[in-house]
């Protein structure tokens, strides 16, 4: 263990670069749904005040005088979005705290406060890269959705199409290509965030190389760098393969 | 035929729509021509349910497809009504990422296989399914080969000039077979030269007897395309009659203003 050979190194950090990994895919694969969930959540228009606009006492003269303080009270509440709202606070807090202290938050707090430990380190570090990405990515799709003319959703439904077929059949397709590049700047950040996770003691691969560290071996610290790299590399191929994919089209 | 009654839209303080009626007859042309403002969009968009008048009525064959007295309608009976109408945008509107030919032939394809599912109770079968891809591409070849778009049917439109993409948009509309087709400024996103190609379309449409409302800029165009003419202005039909009668014998001052400007 003192003197240890380049091989041995390599392989240990390599195997510990399979827990990055893990975490890497899992998230994505958790993430990308579940941040088109809170992307729609925090679009909603559901109103479920909506009939106290309706009333009288709702009504705002528009005779230059100051409304009433009730009228205020009863368009405000009216307007009001409960799924949106939560939505949108879920993702201020999310996206204003750091990862790290999430991490901490989702890895303690089930224990301490609620007697209901996580069990493993893996899963606790999981639910927060999920949450945490889910957030990131909720307001990509949001941009991505947001961005889109006005005329694509109308000649969509002028032709007849529901809803749904609108959303599917012509403006998914068109968002999609638009987030590929912010997207394919999360997936890289995620790999290398992915080392974080070493906080809360996941076997990861920067835990593995500190292990060398303490014992006055730093090189293999540095050496995990290289892990990062190649296999970002690797990720920017895909993701350029991706953007290419949809390149066969102008918007 | 068509019959709007007492059609009226506000947005906020704005009063942009102030009481249209009209009628038109199948396989007439009718031209509403008035400056910016004046409305004209804000009524082609109502006929349309992109916008939904405040007051008012609509009927298209004796069937009432809006009264805006009545309780609101369903997206589902709202969906069917607004299949009356087709509506080429100023802008073309069209999907960028299919091609031309998918453009036209998507709308058409998802609405017969969902007609089947109706008259059948289930799903139709694959087989079922590529049949009816069979029949809507040859009704869309059809008609982009009337529009002169035969070579360029395996196109995206990003390939496609303004003209061209226009006449795509133009055989989409078609595809859906609406009672009224209806044409939003189809040439001011164009040059004049891409401009005559498309009025040339539209000119072709009247030839089979189509019934169509044309918003537009060009005087020449409605002059010599239209049965008759609307002249709008402050969300009001000011003047209305045969193209002779608003071209030649304009009446208001309005009328008179914008005509000698227009010129």
């Amino acid at each position: 263990m003192l003197n240890p050979t380049f091989t041995a190194v390599t392989l240990n950090l390599l195997e510990s670069f399979g827990q990055n990994l893990l975490l890497f895919f899992s998230t994505l694969v958790l993430a990308l749904p579940l941040g088109l969930l809170i992307c729609f959540g925090s679009m909603s228009k559901f109103r479920p005040f909506r009939f106290l606009l309706k009333l009288d006492a709702a009504h705002i003269e528009d005779n230059g005088e100051k409304p009433r303080f009730t009228a205020v009270v009863l368009n405000a509440v009216g307007d009001f979005k409960p799924i949106a709202a939560i939505c949108r606070l879920i993702v201020w807090i999310i996206r204003g705290t750091p990862l790290l202290l999430q991490l901490y938050v989702v890895f303690y707090v089930p224990g301490l406060v609620f007697n209901m430990p996580i069990r493993t380190r893996m899963t606790a570090a999981l639910i927060a890269f999920v949450i945490n990405y889910a957030a990131y990515f909720s307001e990509i799709y949001r941009g991505g959705i947001e961005s889109m003319a006005r005329g694509q959703y109308e000649a969509a439904q002028v032709l007849g199409m529901t809803k749904t077929q609108v959303f599917f059949k012509v403006i998914l397709m068109q968002v999609v290509k638009r987030i590929v590049p912010p997207m394919s700047n999360e997936i890289i950040t995620l790999v290398k965030d992915t080392s974080l996770a070493r906080v809360i003691a996941v076997p990861e691969i920067l835990k593995a190389a500190e292990r060398y560290s303490s014992n006055g071996l730093v090189w293999p610290l540095f050496y995990t760098g290289l892990f990062f790299l190649i296999f970002n590399g690797l990720v920017t191929i895909v993701l350029e393969k991706v953007e290419k994919a949809f390149g066969y089209y102008k918007n | 035929m068509l019959e709007v009654f007492d059609i009226r839209k506000s947005f906020g303080k704005t009063e942009v729509l102030k009481g249209i009626d009209f009628k038109l007859h199948d396989g007439e042309v009718l031209v509403i021509i008035g400056s910016s403002g004046s409305g004209k969009t804000t009524l082609l968009r109502s006929l349309n349910f992109l916008e939904t008048p405040d007051e008012g009525k609509i009927i298209v064959d004796g069937e009432t497809i809006f009264d805006a007295s009545a309780p609101e309608l369903s997206d589902a009976v709202k969906r069917q009504n607004r299949l009356k109408f087709g509506l080429v945008f100023q802008s073309f509107n069209l999907f960028p990422q299919y091609t031309v030919l998918r453009n036209v032939t998507l709308a058409n394809e998802l609405l017969c296989i969902e007609k089947e599912r109706a008259q059948t109770g289930r799903k139709p079968s694959r087989a079922r399914k590529a049949e009816i891809a069979y029949e809507c591409e040859a009704k869309a070849r059809e008609l982009l080969c009337r529009v002169g778009l035969e070579q360029k049917m395996n196109n995206y439109p990003f390939e496609l000039s303004g003209g061209q993409q226009q006449r795509a948009a133009i055989a989409r509309a078609l595809a859906l077979s609406p009672s009224v087709l209806c044409f939003d400024e189809p040439t001011s996103a164009l040059d004049p030269e891409l401009t005559q190609e498309v009025l040339k379309v539209i000119r072709s449409l009247k030839d089979e007897n189509r019934t169509m409302i044309v918003v537009t800029h060009e005087m020449e165009f409605a002059s010599h395309v239209a049965d008759r003419v609307i002249f709008m202005a402050d969300g009001v039909i000011k003047e209305e009659g045969t193209p002779e009668e608003v071209f030649g014998n304009p009446k208001s001052s309005a009328l008179k203003a914008f005509l000698a400007h227009s010129k």
